[in-house]
């Protein structure tokens, strides 16, 4: 993270009263958001999440408590000038319908005073970066454009000014689950880019675990009842309302938090099906193995080759062995590669590259013993995060618990 | 939304309407008070009276209703609104031919009264459109307007107003129609325009005279609602449909 882009914000005692009812609609809420984190308020609805994101930029004005963005007090300031600074994207993307995408994306860069070709290149980008192809969709109309696309130009339009933080709320709640999804991954990368700092509202649980650096578990009022990373929420709720908010399922959730690369891929024998048959009938007798991955020219994994899988196919690479029909990337969850190595008769499952290229294996041992491995971790994390909470902090415990 | 053969119906009957009209007046043997009333650029006079009233009229309807639409959807006058739309329907409900009347004992004789009477009476379709199309507008719309960071007269400009357009130009539309109609009884207040072949077609018992008169204002209103349905094609906002 060399390149943060984000700003802190710190909330401080943040309080929402209507008038005309007993109770706030936000209680006194205090909240420190690193630069560049993303921070996900997830809890039932109603629960005063999205007032507490409106807070923020002040389209709902506190009655009382601080706001700092960036170690600024943005308070008391014009707040038609603070939200030109933030970037903001809402459920149903809220683009207008009169404008054209174009148009749309360059309101915050026009309202800021930029050159017309300023704004025009960074139009272009921001299709681009959110992959939309600004040729075709530069000059389309909202209504012309699918609920995914519609909610890609949402977020185009709230970087356009390339803010330090973006507010998103529940920008992913009207489209359909596998536009949801591909939208969620979207973020990802971007964030992977650009390293703002993002604050984030849902009630989805999940999508909060996808995408949060660290999750506030909000019970009404605002009252934060947990705020922590995905990880320690999963394994170690702290109380029963988070417990049930996180759902049934938590070890499962929480494969989805791990990538393959962080497991560590296995080697396993393979060869190309470009080499003699007699060295691969060599290798397969002498190597030490029942099985061979054979690869394609392009060192893709192509098929499973079993002692004997040559002879009952009368020496005939084509026919013999069993094509491979799962393969998972190196950046793909511990989830799916669980699935993959459940439906693979082999019990294991090949990983490949960016382009596809074969790299090793993962079978069902080492993802049972990663998943112990983790769920301990964050057991032992979430223990001693507990520890410093109550203040009983002991200097040596962080070494005696990595020493394990 | 108008197609292209719509387009074009309405010019062309009324050219036809008025080429007869015309033909018929010109081979017909006038008497000496047909032609005092319809010699001698008289009903061409009468014919731009009536322009002049429809256009100075619809002008200060828009500069009343148009602000007052705004102003009484802004959320510091919400509680105003319905009092402002009880007036501006009593201002319709009233017959204008009573309120003519009535503001002839006030304001006297002349063009200035009829215009009040009906501006009075047009007020109405342009207020409460404009309050419509600025009320229907979707508030996540707005949300979005203002959270990205635009200034509330910034919102009302390049968000609220181009989504309205096409419900106010509906009213502004109907307020033109209204206008032509009731400006023909300017001519009881002094006001001029066609009412004056009316009337004079009526106690003259010349129905030559009387036919031009409607034929006229028919016409006139036709082309003036054509007119709008123009302006509402090129003026709302694409993307929209």
């Amino acid at each position: 993270m060399a390149d943060v882009t984000g700003a802190t914000i710190e909330l401080e005692q943040l309080t929402k009263r209507y008038p005309g009812s007993a109770n706030p609609a936000v209680d006194s809420v205090s909240m420190e958001i690193a630069a560049g984190e993303t921070v996900v308020l997830v809890g039932p609805s109603g629960c005063g999440k999205s007032t507490t994101l409106r807070m923020v930029n002040r389209l709902i004005e506190p009655s009382s408590g601080r706001i700092r963005i960036g170690g600024e007090d943005v308070t008391d300031i014009d707040p038609v000038k603070l939200r030109r600074r933030i970037g903001y994207a809402i459920q149903s993307s809220g683009l207008f319908p009169h404008l054209t995408v174009a148009e749309n994306i360059a309101q915050v860069p026009r309202m800021l005073g930029w050159g017309k070709q300023r704004i025009r290149d960074r139009v272009e980008e921001m299709l681009d970066l959110v992959g939309l192809d600004p040729r075709e969709f530069h000059d389309r109309y909202p209504r012309r454009l699918s609920g995914g696309q519609q909610q890609r130009v949402g977020v185009a339009r709230a970087l356009a000014a390339d803010p330090p933080v973006l507010l998103m709320d529940e920008p992913f709640g009207a489209v359909d689950p596998i536009t949801r999804d591909h939208l969620q991954d979207e973020l990802i990368r971007l964030q992977h880019e650009l390293h703002k700092t993002i604050v984030f509202v849902t009630h989805d649980f999940d999508e909060a675990i996808k995408l949060g650096d660290r999750i506030a578990v909000l019970r009404e009022q605002s009252r934060i009842a947990q705020f922590d990373t995905p990880e320690a929420i999963l394994t170690n709720p702290a109380d029963d309302f988070v417990s049930g908010f996180v759902g049934a399922g938590a070890a499962l959730k929480r494969l989805n938090l791990t990538r393959v690369r962080d497991v560590g891929v296995a080697e396993y024998p393979a060869v190309s099906a470009d080499e003699p048959l007699q060295v691969i009938f060599n290798r397969l007798r002498i190597g030490g193995v029942s099985e061979l991955m054979v690869l394609d020219r392009h060192r893709r994994p192509y098929k499973w080759l079993r002692r004997g899988d040559l002879a009952r196919a009368r020496g005939s690479l084509a026919r013999a062995g069993t094509p491979v029909t799962h393969t998972v990337s190196r950046d793909a969850t511990l989830r799916d590669a669980l699935e993959a190595v459940l439906t693979d008769s082999s019990g294991r499952v090949a990983i490949t590259g960016r382009r596809g290229e074969y790299q090793g294996v993962v079978d069902m041992e080492t993802l049972l013993n990663s998943v112990h491995e983790l769920l301990e971790a964050d057991r032992l994390a979430a223990l001693e995060g507990q520890e410093e909470l109550i203040g009983h902090q002991q200097p040596h415990t962080r070494q005696e618990l990595e020493g394990q | 939304m108008i197609t292209r053969a719509k387009l074009l119906t309405t010019p062309a009957v009324l050219a036809a309407v008025l080429l007869a009209t015309y033909l018929w007046i010109v081979n017909a043997p006038l008497d000496s008070i047909e032609r005092n009333a319809l010699e001698g650029g008289q009903v061409r006079l009468y014919l731009w009276q009536q322009v002049e009233l429809t256009a100075v009229s619809t002008f200060f309807v828009l500069v009343l209703a148009l602000p007052a639409g705004v102003l009484l959807t802004r959320r510091f006058a919400r509680p105003a609104a319905p009092l402002a739309v009880v007036l501006a329907n009593l201002g319709q409900a009233t017959p204008a031919i009573g309120l003519l009347a009535l503001l002839t004992f006030w304001l006297g004789i002349g063009a200035r009264t009829a215009l009040v009477a009906m501006v009075a009476y047009a007020v109405l379709p342009v207020l409460s459109n404009t309050m419509a199309g600025l009320r229907a507008i979707d508030p996540a719309l707005l949300d979005a307007a203002k959270g990205i960071g635009m200034s509330p007269p910034g919102v009302l400009a390049r968000v609220e107003l181009p989504l309205a357009v096409p419900l106010i130009l509906a009213g502004v539309r109907t307020a033109l129609v209204l206008n032509v109609g009731t400006g023909t009884l300017a001519s009881f207040a002094g006001g001029g325009g066609l009412g004056n072949l009316i009337t004079a077609g009526i106690t003259t018992q010349r129905t030559r005279v009387l036919v031009v008169g409607a034929v006229l204002t028919v016409c006139l209103a036709l082309l003036v609602d054509w007119l709008a349905s123009l302006a509402e094609l090129r003026l709302s906002p694409r993307g929209l449909e």
